[in-house]
């Protein structure tokens, strides 16, 4: 089936997708599924539900996990583009209703129940969102005469308004910066970068003087004697208890203490258990996903390409690294998964796309197949 | 690579682009720009920055297990729980003082604890002295750690075990033992709950650099090398098993001891009972029972007399042949000072002393003046506060206007208030030779005594005062002590004691001072005893050489072979074996 006699669709994927980042991202999840066993069972016994509940859900979601990065990664990139319009359209209505019908969880609306499931829309938005930027971003490179540069601002305020109301500062803070960073590698004169700079230190203030939880997190974080920080205290804590080799499987005491043990938290719990040492394999593991995607994308010359790549990329890397800051008490207290490797249905589903897309787009092209591409995949300069 | 050669066109205008468009391309790209080379530069800085981020993670993680190394994991959140261990206290010998036990102390993480009232029910069935409210509100806060009950025995710890209750636990802690009870109290102090030392010598080892030890969590047992006192275990359990009984028989408030090496300035024994077991240190708060050598301040009476003789005989202007008006009382102002053995003649120097003459003694330090008798008595440091290695010392209560009363007073013990141990420092003085040496309670060598000394009188007037001492013990005051074979010499001192700011004919502070052997000085012993009462045996007398002396004897004839003393009988009389001497020095 990928022999390389016959050039079948199936063949000629396995001999051009990043067959090593696959790899990585196949030893994140089977991590997850181990640290699941391990961090899970005391909260769903915390909360009544049998132990086993969320590690059966886990290594449930992960088989549409795994197809959905499997199936997006087939996609040509004029395809990927399509779905993530549709993609960020229905989430973007999704976005937007969820302040209405939503479920209020810990005083904020960002879950969607549809036919009994849980949704939380705004995962995914983010990998459609940046796709469509990275597309405008990529046109006004090539093609000057399309308002590209209004368009991705326009998209940019709509996204940040929606997710401003629900609130979901994190998503927030993500999608700017992921924006921003586009936005500089398009080229962009550095002097604007004070200016969106300027503008998110304002909104953090403005942030910081509204909205009172994030004001207690960032104090807390500076001092923490102003307040309870139990979580980050216990979270520091497994790290010290675990030291290099870890307590060992099922000797780890975090997980009976914090609530999000399985998400949040989870590489406390690893910490603990398994020893910082799996924690550095973690990091080397995402450090490598990472490194590989930018060189990929570096190497692609199709400016839609490499910005898409680039962007899914950091969105992968931010997310990652925020959470292990978190744990780590390197920065404030916010809420975000590890990915593929926390609970969480939508987050894992919505990394599948966002690594789905990030596999198609890195896949190695031959200069015949992108000659012969449709007419917007070649670079502007080489028209004839 | 492809050139994708945006900058290198540079037209002005792009295809289709209106003017605005461009304007606002050159604003925000700027003009002349190859943005596909840009792109890349970005990129790769966008690289960089992730690796300097997941590298930031991976050090702080390395840290992290670093330091985990370095203590054991649960000591994070139990950091006030390290162990502050304690070097052992031997005594010269090497018998051991005090030492650390390991014993469990139980503790809660609240957090981790189930059910409050199951734990609760069940701690409280196992340790029936735990106050059951106290412990359920300890139990129900939300602290990381709290202490429930610290050194439980190793049955308790057991039992409580056995319950497997989560979020109890215990530490080991090192709980201080005084294998000797109250035999060492005063001197050797004693440590809190949390092993910190808060009086006597326990405390000066914490002001050594052990507290900063402790607080760096780095005292551990193997580091910390037995700490050698002077004290003599032997000796001073002869003393206080004499003090004790002296006490009952004279029916005393207190009695107290010290014997000091006269030639190192280290404390051989000091008791002072009562006295309070370091092992429970409740009883220490007892105003009674404090260590009445250092942080009492007492009129020492006639053994005061030392000094007025020696101040006289060093002064030059005064020989062992002079003669002192002894034939009526000495008025001054509206005092009239007696003696208690008139003899109503003239007397010469050893008749003052020997019986002890109040007038006698008055009137030699009158005929060198206050302002010398002030100097000489503080070069002897008894007017300013003795500092030792414990902290419990007080400060003698001098005269604010010293006039020629208080000369007239001071010159036979009364008038100027010292603590025992530092009276007996200046006698120590008097008696080996003139060298003033600060006591200790540390081990010393005669060269480091040496070292810290200063001298204060003329070997010769030393050589005097031994014969005036021993003399007293021959025909004086002091017979009473003359243990056969020790050659002793010693001083009787009685002192009214001062109530409500009058002098209480029947409230007396007694002393006796001893100096063996008088002829080469060894030890210095006193013994004091605090309102002793007469009885039959004494014929009511309740003076100093009716209980302080005889006391003083019993001691003596028990510690002369502790202390190494060789016993020497038929030895000439004083004049002899003491003034002779002195002749040989000439």
């Amino acid at each position: 089936m990928i022999s390389r006699a016959q050039r079948t669709p199936i063949g000629e994927w396995w001999w051009t997708v990043d067959r090593l980042t696959i790899a990585a991202v196949g030893a994140l999840m089977l991590a997850g599924i181990v640290l699941s066993l391990a961090a899970s069972p005391p909260v769903a016994g915390r909360i009544g539900l049998e132990p086993f509940y969320f590690v059966n859900r886990h290594i449930f979601f992960l088989f549409p996990t795994i197809a959905i990065m499997l199936g997006v990664s087939f996609l040509t990139p004029h395809q990927i583009r399509r779905l993530a319009l549709i993609v960020f359209a229905i989430s973007l209505v999704m976005v937007a209703v969820t302040p209405i019908f939503g479920q209020e969880i810990k005083g904020a609306k960002r879950w969607l129940v549809l036919f009994g499931v849980n949704i939380q829309p705004s995962e995914f938005l983010k990998p459609a969102f940046v796709i469509l930027i990275a597309w405008l971003f990529g046109e006004s490179a090539k093609r000057p005469e399309m308002p590209a540069n209004t368009f991705a601002l326009i998209l940019l305020l709509t996204v940040v308004a929606l997710l401003v109301i629900q609130p979901d500062f994190g998503q927030t803070m993500l999608i700017v910066l992921v924006w921003s960073a586009l936005f500089f590698m398009a080229g962009m004169r550095v002097i604007w970068m004070f200016g969106i700079a300027g503008a998110a230190g304002f909104g953090l203030l403005v942030a910081y003087y509204t909205v009172p939880h994030v004001a207690t997190r960032i104090q807390r974080f500076l001092n923490p004697q102003s307040g309870d920080t139990f979580n980050i205290d216990v979270a520091t804590e497994s790290f010290m208890r675990g030291g290099w080799f870890g307590q060992g499987p099922g000797e780890g005491t975090v997980k009976r203490m914090l609530p999000e043990a399985h998400t949040d938290f989870v590489f406390s719990v690893a910490a603990e258990e398994f020893g910082v040492v799996l924690c550095l394999a973690l990091v080397s593991l995402y450090t490598f996903i990472v490194v590989r995607a930018m060189l990929r994308a570096m190497r692609n010359d199709d400016p839609f390409c490499r910005f898409a790549a680039a962007g899914l990329t950091m969105l992968f890397a931010t997310q990652s690294a925020i959470n292990m800051a978190v744990n780590l008490h390197l920065i404030p207290a916010k809420g975000m998964t590890l990915p593929f490797i926390s609970y969480g249905g939508s987050s894992m589903l919505s990394l599948a796309y966002g690594m789905g897309m990030l596999l198609a787009l890195t896949r190695e092209q031959p200069r015949g197949a992108m000659l012969t591409a449709p007419d917007d995949l070649l670079p502007a300069g080489s028209r004839p | 690579m492809s050139a994708v050669d945006t900058g290198a066109q540079a037209a002005p205008a792009k295809r289709g682009e209106t003017r605005l468009q461009r304007l606002f391309r050159t604003m925000l790209y700027g003009a002349n720009v190859d943005r596909n080379v840009k792109a890349k530069a970005r990129l790769l800085l966008a690289m960089v920055v992730f690796i300097g981020l997941y590298g930031i993670i991976a050090g702080r993680l390395v840290m992290f297990a670093v330091i985990s190394d370095g203590h054991s994991g649960r000591r994070s959140v139990t950091q006030d729980a390290v162990a502050t261990a304690r070097p052992d206290i031997i005594d010269r010998r090497g018998s051991i003082i005090a030492t650390d036990v390991k014993t469990p102390s139980l503790f809660a993480e609240p957090r981790k604890l189930i059910d409050v009232d199951e734990a609760v029910e069940l701690l409280t069935a196992t340790l029936p002295d735990l106050d059951a409210k106290e412990l359920r509100e300890r139990l129900s806060s939300n602290r990381g750690f709290v202490w429930l009950k610290r050194e439980i025995t190793a049955k308790q710890q057991k039992e409580i075990y056995r319950l497997g209750l989560p979020g109890i636990g215990f530490l080991t802690e090192n709980k201080r033992i005084y294998p000797n009870g109250p035999v060492v109290s005063h001197e050797i102090g004693h440590v809190n709950v949390d092993n910190q030392g808060i009086a006597g010598m326990e405390k000066w080892l914490d002001g050594q650099g052990l507290a900063a030890l402790h607080m760096a969590g780095l005292a551990t047992d193997r580091l910390q090398r037995p700490v050698e006192l002077a004290l003599d275990l032997r000796v001073q359990f002869a003393l206080r098993d004499e003090l004790v009984k002296a006490r009952e028989k004279f029916s005393a408030n207190a009695a107290a001891g010290v014997v000091l090496n006269v030639n190192t300035g280290e404390v051989v024994a000091m008791v002072s009972e009562p006295d309070y077991d370091p092992n429970n240190p409740r009883e220490a708060n007892d105003p009674t029972r404090i260590n009445r050598l250092t942080t009492g301040v007492f009129e020492m009476g006639s053994t005061f007399k030392i000094f007025t003789l020696a101040m006289g005989l060093d002064s030059g202007r005064v020989t062992l042949n002079s003669q002192f008006d002894g034939r009526q009382t000495l008025r001054y102002g509206r005092f009239t000072i007696h003696d208690d053995h008139p003899l109503n003649r003239m007397l010469s120097v050893p008749e003052i002393f020997t019986y002890s003459s109040n007038i006698g003694a008055a009137r030699m330090a009158l005929s060198l003046g206050p302002e010398y008798h002030r100097a000489f008595l503080k070069k002897m440091g008894q007017l300013d506060r003795l500092r030792t290695e414990i902290p419990e010392s007080a400060e003698p209560i001098v005269p604010k206007r010293w006039g020629e009363l208080n000369t007239v007073t001071i010159a036979f013990g009364h008038g100027l208030s010292v603590a025992p141990l530092q009276a007996l420092m200046g006698v120590g003085a008097v008696m080996n030779g003139g060298l003033l040496i600060p006591p200790t309670f540390l081990k010393r060598t005669p060269e480091e005594a040496r070292a810290l000394a200063t001298q204060v009188l003329k070997p010769e007037t030393s050589k005097q005062m031994r014969y005036l001492m021993r003399l007293n013990s021959e025909k004086g005051t002091g017979t009473k002590a003359n243990v056969a074979g020790y050659y002793i010499g010693g001083k009787t001192g009685t002192a009214e004691k001062v109530i409500n700011g009058r002098y209480a004919k029947n409230k007396l502070l007694t002393d006796f001072i001893a100096v063996m052997p008088a002829d080469k000085p060894k030890y210095l012993l006193l013994i004091m005893l605090d309102e002793p009462h007469g009885s039959k045996e004494t014929y009511g007398f309740a003076t100093a050489g009716w209980n302080a002396a005889p006391t003083a004897a019993k001691v003596i004839s028990r510690i002369g072979p502790l202390l190494d003393m060789q016993p020497r009988f038929d030895l000439p009389n004083a004049d002899q074996l003491i003034l002779a001497s002195d002749k040989v020095v000439r």
